[in-house]
């Protein structure tokens, strides 16, 4: 009993780290008042790209690297529209999904079906090989622990530096921030690369080591749980990890239900996370007030710097 | 010397018409940057792409079977979008339309009647319509994101379709391949033309396109709904019920995406397969921003993306190109439409400002 808890409870934060990587990024760059809808086609190209970076160099280090740079890149050509030539956020972000779709099953094509060696856990002797603790605790790869500890890293940027007040000023009121003399574009470009890279991580960790293969369209709409994952939050990054957890938790019902003998048809099992991030939305929008008190003011909207 | 934006006084006609245009022919340079990237004769591999599968009597009825489905579902949901109303769940709407008409067709299969293809259709629409009902429904209600709710319930649908075909619905002479009967022959889509695949549908498409452009410039819902999109504010001012024109919105874009797979189950596929979704709910977002939300610049726009399409089987079969090069061409378009819009609202200038006159 006690292996099967901890089983599952290992297969949640397993499953929460994709979600948990790109919510974080999408985070910071709402925060500052940038909506990119474009995380699901960033998590493809970063997905894609890490593969390739590991089948390439055969590094996972390198892989992953590739991913985040891959992420940003694709969040780039979105800074440069939405930015640069002030189109609009949900437009553009709907075209970089659609694109990322399409330019990563392109690069992918000549991998399709190739496996290859899941990223290494880090063991820690001694620890690794404590009863339930060990493996809860100890036995990850370093993408797991570099989620928690980007976490913690924003959770911290954003709420106790400088910077990250200003970056939060820029996306509450640009006009403001702008007057005071803050580069309200230039934070909102770093803040946009940033969630790109992030989601380049997040495919990454699907394509070397949730599954590790390439697959087209293996995020499988884990970029828009993502994105509904920040409003779940409140757009505050403890929260995120939370609902990444929960929402982790409830993809296993479509792995284990079938081995718990469940009598369900595994298709309604594999429903089971888009239901629950109708619902969760739902229980979170309602309270307007609270949206509203929590949202970043000028998310969506472009910054016409005062002609 | 770097380029400025400097605003127009008011938005450019000329370039509402004219960055189209524009758009189409940065995709093909960089469609041919593209192919000679991948190492194919971009002169080759542009002709196999966009005129050979048009230069028969053929690929002319395929282009107009391919552009039937993104012509009604983009026309219903560039009417939402004036609305700022952000339905991109037309994906789970058009399979729920394919599931409802083709669940008829497959209820009666049979004992058919010419009474079935105008009941197949409106199954079609009140699944599509019932599907968009829910983001609708939470979005008026519960104030719940209607872009997230519409696209989740996309792989909802899509989930559906797949159990339906591959347990109570698959055919049971099928060899246990998850799909479901080949429809009756009332249960499909009349073709047109002998010698093409052209169908019923395509007048549907056309008479739709007209009635949208009715909607938009002769009706008060229309102007209500323009107004919603242009200035939220006075929408409210003039005290337009924003709830009921979300609803509109929403029926209006699902029933339309709903009609739009009734007509793919029963007009080119036959039958339900997993296959029914082919992303056509998606690219039709693009087909309504390419038509500039208009119904018939969508009408242009969609010819243009259904020869993405099938010239991307024709350029995989002549020079064995991936079939995923059409989504980058469809992702690149809407990039370029996007990049260039710019210059409606804005006028390019070289140089630095002359003098802080110039700045104010």
């Amino acid at each position: 009993m006690l292996e099967t808890v901890t089983a599952l409870l290992i297969a949640t934060i397993i499953a929460a780290t994709p979600l948990l990587l790109a919510a974080t990024g999408e985070l910071v760059a709402e925060k500052s008042g940038v909506l990119n809808l474009g995380v699901e086609g960033m998590m493809l190209v970063g997905a894609v790209s890490g593969f390739i970076g590991v089948q390439v160099t055969g590094s996972g280090t390198l892989g992953i690297v590739a991913a985040a740079l891959a992420g940003a890149l694709m969040a780039l050509v979105f800074a440069f529209l939405t930015l640069g030539l002030k189109a609009n956020q949900v437009a553009t972000g709907l075209a970089l999904t659609l694109f990322g779709i399409g330019l990563s099953a392109l690069m992918g094509k000549d991998f399709v079906g190739t496996p290859h060696d899941r990223l290494p856990q880090l063991a820690v002797p001694g620890l690794s090989d404590l009863p339930v603790i060990g493996p809860l605790l100890f036995g990850h790869d370093a993408l797991v622990y570099l989620a928690l500890a980007l976490v913690a890293a924003v959770h911290w940027f954003l709420y106790h530096t400088r910077r990250g007040l200003v970056l939060r000023a820029v996306g509450e009121n640009h006009d403001a921030a702008h007057a005071i003399g803050y580069p309200v574009l230039r934070i909102r470009l770093m803040a946009t690369l940033f969630g790109g890279a992030m989601s380049g991580l997040g495919g990454a960790y699907l394509s070397l080591a949730y599954t590790p293969q390439w697959a087209e369209n293996m995020t499988a709409g884990r970029g828009w749980i993502a994105l509904a994952l920040v409003v779940f939050a409140t757009w505050k990054p403890g929260r995120v990890l939370v609902g990444a957890w929960l929402f982790g938790g409830v993809t296993l019902g479509q792995l284990y239900g079938q081995g718990l003998g469940i009598p369900v048809p595994s298709q309604f099992m594999a429903m089971l996370p888009y239901l629950a991030t109708v619902l969760v939305l739902v229980a979170i929008s309602r309270d307007r007030v609270r949206i509203r008190l929590n949202a970043p003011a000028c998310i969506g909207k472009t910054f016409h710097p005062a002609a | 010397m770097w380029p400025r934006l400097v605003p127009r006084g008011e938005a450019s006609p000329v370039m509402v018409w004219m960055t189209p245009v524009l758009a189409v022919a940065l995709t093909l340079l960089a469609g041919t940057a593209l192919f000679a990237a991948l190492g194919y004769p971009p002169g080759r591999a542009l002709h196999a792409y966009f005129v050979e599968p048009v230069s028969t009597f053929y690929g002319l009825g395929e282009l107009a079977v391919k552009a039937t489905p993104l012509t009604l579902t983009a026309v219903g949901l560039a009417i939402g979008f004036r609305a700022n109303v952000w339905n991109i769940g037309a994906e789970g709407q058009l399979v729920m339309g394919a599931v409802l008409g083709g669940g008829l067709a497959l209820a009666f299969w049979g004992e058919e009647g010419p009474w079935l293809m105008p009941a197949m259709l409106l199954a079609g629409i009140l699944g599509g319509a019932l599907w968009a009902a829910i983001p609708a429904f939470l979005r008026t209600r519960f104030n719940a994101s209607e872009i997230l709710v519409s696209l989740m319930m996309v792989y909802v649908a899509t989930l559906f379709l797949n159990w339906l075909v591959h347990g109570p619905w698959r055919d049971p002479e099928g060899f246990n391949f998850p799909q479901s009967r080949m429809f009756g022959n009332d249960a499909l889509m009349p073709v047109l033309f002998e010698g093409t695949r052209l169908h019923l549908g395509t007048p549907i498409a056309f008479a739709v396109v007209l009635g949208g452009w009715f909607l938009l410039a002769r009706t008060f819902v229309g102007f209500q709904i323009k107004v919603l999109g242009l200035t939220p504010a006075a929408a409210s001012y003039a005290g337009f019920d924003q709830r009921r024109l979300i609803w509109f919105c929403l029926l209006l874009s699902g029933g339309l995406a709903g009609l739009a797979g009734v007509i793919e189950a029963a007009g080119p596929v036959g039958q339900l397969t997993p296959a029914i979704p082919q992303g056509y709910g998606f690219t039709a977002i693009i087909v309504a921003f390419l038509g500039r939300l208009h119904p018939l610049g969508i009408l242009l726009a969609a010819l243009l993306i259904a020869l993405t399409y099938i010239g991307g089987e024709s350029a995989q079969i002549t020079l064995q190109l991936p079939i995923a090069v059409t989504g980058v061409f469809q992702g690149m378009l809407l990039f370029f439409l996007l990049a260039t819009d710019v210059l409606i609202r804005y006028r390019v200038r070289w140089g630095a400002p002359a003098g802080e006159a110039g700045r104010a």
